[in-house]
Parts: C-alpha cells; sequence; structure tokens
C-alpha cells in the first residue's frame, strides 16, 4: 500500500506524538507520588518562608544582580573599546581578562574574591561588595565580547562622518556610534542580565548572614529547617522565574522594535 | 548670532597638494598628485573607478592617511604629524556617497550635533542655524524626521546642511549623487550648483558630467592614480586631448556603445 508523502508526514506525526505521550505516563508511574508529596510538592510546610523569601531573598537577589551589572557594564565598555583599541597593549590585556574570566566557573571568582583576597590582602570586605566585584568581574568578560560586538556593527562610516564634523574620537564614540551600538546590544544584553540573576545565587559559598540570604541561600536554608524536603528550592525556583521570564519577554521585544526599525 | 546664520562662504578656504603619494601595502593608489584649488573655487574630479579620486578626497580631510607629501587646507598643514586634526576638520565639510547621517537623531539634531559638542554653541542657536541650513537645502519643513523616514536625495540634502552648519571653508563631496535613484539626483545637484554660486570652495568627485561641466570652474581627470588631464571644465568635458581621457568620456556619455575590436 503506498502513500503519498502527505500521508507519511501525517503518520509520522501521529507516531511522534504517541512515543511523547507513552514516555510522559512512564514518568507519572514510575515516580513515586507519596515521596514527592512529602519532600517536593509539600506547600502545606513552607509558610515560614513567607514573607521573608520575598522581602530579604528575592529583594538581595535582585540588589546583587543590580550592583553586579552595573560593574559589568562599566568594566565590559571599558573592555570592549580596549579590545577594538589601536594600541596593542590594549588588545592583549582586554583579550587575556575576557578568555580568562570566561573560561573559569563563576564560582572560582566567588571563591576568590570571598577567601582568597581577604587573606592575601588581610582586608575583610562586607559581602555586598564581593558579591559586586565578583558578579561584575565575571559579567564584564561576556559583556564586554557582546558590546564589541554591537560596536563593530555600527557602520565605519558613521564615525568618519562624527570625526569629519570635527568630533575627537571619544567624542564621536559617546556621541554617535556608543548609542547606535547599546540599541544593537539590547537584547544580548537583557540576556547577560537574565544569566547574571542565576549567577548572583553561587553567594551561597560565602558565609551570611540571614538578612544577606538571597533566594538560592533561602531555599537551602528551608531545606534543613522546615522538613519539606527540597520544596523550598522549588519555591526560590519559582521566584527566579519571576525575574527571567518578564526579562525575556522584554529581550524579545527589542529584538523585535530593532527589526522593525533602524532607530 | 544672525552672524552665524547669515554668513554664506564668507570665508572660503583654499587647497595645495603637492606630491601627495598613499599606499595600501604594495599596491599604490596615489602615485605623486600635485593639485591647487584657489579660494571659492569649484574643481571636479572625474576618472573611472579605482583612480584614486575618493582616496584624494578623503586624504583632504585625512579620513585617509597619506603616506608621503604636502596638503595644505586653509591656514593648516593636514600632514603635519601635530596638526590639531579636530580643529582643521571644523572648517572643512564632507558630504558622503552613503549620507551617513546618524540614524538614531533627527534631521534638526544631526546638523545641530556637532554645533553643541564641538563649536560649544547653545542648542537654540544651533537649531537656529541648523534649520536655516535645512531651508537652504529645501527641507525645512522636513526637521523633524528621522533619516529613515527620508529618500536618498533627502537624506544627502540633510548631510549638506549637516556639514554647512559647522560654517565649513571648504566642502568635499564624495561621489554625492552615486548612491541616489535618477529621480532624486537633480535636487541635491541644484543645491550644490547653489552653494557654487555663493562662493563656495568645493572638491567634487562626481561621475556628473553634466554638472562638472556646468559648475565647475576646473575639471581634474585622474586615471591610475595619477592626473592625466586638467583644466577648464569645457575644455576637459568638451575637448580633451588626451586619448585616456577621451577613452573615460566615451564611456561615460555613451554607455550603450559597444566597440568590437577586429
Amino acid at each position: 500500500m503506498a502513500m503519498t508523502a502527505r500521508q507519511r508526514a501525517r503518520v509520522s506525526l501521529y507516531v511522534q506524538a504517541a512515543i511523547f505521550v507513552v514516555a510522559i505516563a512512564a514518568l507519572v508511574l514510575a515516580t513515586d507520588w507519596k515521596t514527592m508529596a512529602t519532600n517536593v510538592f509539600n506547600f502545606g510546610k513552607i509558610g515560614p518562608m513567607f514573607p521573608d523569601i520575598f522581602l530579604v531573598g528575592l529583594k538581595n537577589t535582585l540588589i546583587y544582580t543590580f550592583l553586579g551589572f552595573v560593574v559589568g557594564l562599566s568594566g565590559g565598555l571599558l573592555l570592549a573599546l580596549m579590545k577594538l583599541s589601536s594600541f596593542p597593549l590594549y588588545r592583549w590585556i582586554a583579550t587575556g581578562y575576557i578568555e580568562f574570566f570566561r573560561g573559569i566557573p563563576a564560582l572560582l571568582v566567588f571563591i576568590a574574591f570571598g577567601y582568597g583576597v581577604p587573606l592575601a590582602f588581610g582586608v575583610q570586605w562586607n559581602v555586598t561588595i564581593i558579591v559586586m566585584i565578583s558578579l561584575g568581574i565575571v559579567a564584564s568578560a561576556y559583556i564586554a565580547e557582546t558590546l564589541r560586538a554591537g560596536l563593530q556593527a555600527v557602520p565605519k562610516g558613521q564615525l568618519e562622518a562624527a570625526r569629519s564634523l570635527g568630533m575627537p574620537q571619544w567624542r564621536a564614540m559617546v556621541t554617535i556610534v556608543i548609542p547606535q551600538a547599546f540599541k544593537i546590544v539590547l537584547p544580548p544584553l537583557t540576556n547577560e542580565v537574565i544569566l547574571l540573576t542565576k549567577d548572583s545565587s553561587l553567594i551561597y559559598v560565602l558565609g551570611l548572614t540571614a538578612s544577606q540570604y538571597e533566594l538560592t541561600k533561602f531555599g537551602r536554608d528551608g531545606i534543613s529547617s522546615l522538613g519539606a524536603g527540597l520544596t523550598p528550592l522549588l519555591v526560590a525556583g519559582a521566584f527566579y522565574l519571576v525575574v527571567t521570564i518578564p526579562l525575556s519577554l522584554l529581550a524579545r521585544k527589542f529584538e523585535s522594535r530593532s527589526a522593525r526599525t533602524k532607530r | 548670532m544672525n552672524d552665524v546664520v547669515n554668513s554664506t562662504a564668507v570665508h572660503a578656504a583654499g587647497v595645495d597638494i603637492t606630491d601627495l603619494r598613499k599606499s595600501y601595502g604594495s599596491n599604490e593608489v596615489l602615485k605623486g598628485i600635485n593639485l591647487t584649488v584657489k579660494p571659492g573655487e569649484v574643481v571636479c574630479l572625474i576618472g573611472p573607478s579605482g583612480s584614486g579620486k575618493s582616496t584624494l578626497l578623503r586624504c583632504v580631510n585625512l579620513l585617509e592617511q597619506p603616506n608621503q607629501g604636502s596638503i595644505h587646507v586653509g591656514g593648516f598643514e593636514a600632514t603635519d604629524p601635530d596638526v590639531d586634526i579636530d580643529r582643521m576638520r571644523r572648517k572643512v565639510g564632507m558630504v558622503f556617497q552613503q549620507f551617513n547621517l546618524f540614524p538614531h537623531l533627527n534631521a534638526l539634531r544631526n546638523c545641530s550635533i556637532a554645533q553643541t559638542k564641538v563649536l560649544k554653541r547653545s542648542q537654540a542657536e544651533a537649531d537656529k542655524v541648523s534649520l536655516h541650513n535645512l531651508e537652504r537645502v529645501g527641507l525645512g519643513h522636513l526637521a523633524d524626521r528621522f533619516p529613515d523616514q527620508l529618500s536618498g536625495g533627502q537624506q544627502q540634502r540633510v548631510a549638506i546642511a549637516r556639514a554647512l552648519s559647522m560654517n565649513p571653508e571648504l566642502m568635499l563631496f564624495d561621489e554625492p549623487t552615486s548612491a541616489l535613484d535618477p529621480e532624486t539626483v537633480g535636487d541635491v545637484l541644484s543645491v550644490m550648483r547653489n552653494l557654487a554660486k555663493e562662493g563656495m570652495t568645493m572638491l567634487v568627485v562626481t561621475h556628473e558630467m553634466g554638472f562638472a561641466r556646468e559648475v565647475a570652474d576646473r575639471v581634474v581627470f585622474m586615471d591610475g592614480g595619477v592626473v592625466v588631464e586638467e583644466g577648464v571644465a569645457e575644455q576637459v568635458i568638451g575637448s580633451p586631448a588626451q586619448p585616456r581621457t577621451k577613452e573615460f568620456l566615451r564611456r561615460v556619455l555613451d554607455p550603450t556603445h559597444i566597440e568590437i575590436e577586429e
């Protein structure tokens, strides 16, 4: 019995859907729902997490992310300009920095600044400062590459036109090139913020006082104190989504807007 | 302030180019150019693509760095390593083939941004100058449009107004109509014609032979990185002396003409 191409495509689709349904059913059947109810979905016991997970955890996650982003953006812009510099030493420094900090786990940076630097220099930094620097250093390496691509995407004629009007190089960059580059990199930059929001959880390796807890630390703390198994982590995860999904939508909006008009 | 608005090229600068050489790697594109543009003069550079005429123009405001030779622009020696390049460029307006308007600024801001940031004029004064120059190119009514809302010809006229807003003493045009739709070429050329009448010193790279013939005081024909022939427009375009000039003009003026070698 010969089938037409359309019939074959339809059968293939049914087979795929069947495999999907069977896989889900197998997962559901294999799951120990009784354990899950006490250890993962035990929402009856998480009352004590509120309102602090919101007022302290979410707030700190947002503060750490924001500070890290501010440092990362400033550092990233500096590195991007260095990487595009005609002076070789600047390019080497920027390239070395970017490759190094993109190449090691962010966790190591947190440990280095949380424990290594205080040991090396005999200084005791406030946790907020450590997070700001650690996140900022990691973020700047990633953001630098994003910004470099954005700066290079601005047509060369823009800089030439600005310089021809008598603007010095720095003025032409600040007034003409960088504003256009920022519009180009707005979507990828928003994605950087999402990554940063999640990376702020790495702060758990530092010794924190309760008022410094962010979402993940809050969740981990809840695991040991509430007797609801992993449920507190599930709640913490939900709070991350509350932040990251709107950001993701924002990035998509920026993307469609820049696709619609060059302005 | 009215002086700034009403002055139309009162100060005109000349250009003096001596033995200019420029290479990209081993490829020498300018092979010892001598060229003088007197204050108030309009000189058109013509020649086949790759002849070095755009490179020559871009050397005048140092968008390209010459390897050898000297360029004097107004009171500046462009080829002096210590020249204040930004100060010199304020005197030299540049119009590009691709317009290069700033897409994130409207027409008025395109014209005023360098006035406020470079000449330190107040925003009000800069806007007044900008509007005056937009009116000069016939676009006063489109001052609040962004570049992507303007046709190619309109964009190029804004670009001319932008250059004029710095009160330049010399204007450089790099194939200003080559990227335009045919029906908008005329508007740009008539703006340039008016500018020439007002006494602006102009150095124009162009393929518009009609414009060169009518407006240019002198025409310079370049080929292969050298000046092959120069003289008054009527002579160079009307009755060229050099075979290479004749050949080029024949191709440009009658592009459908096909010569079959026997």
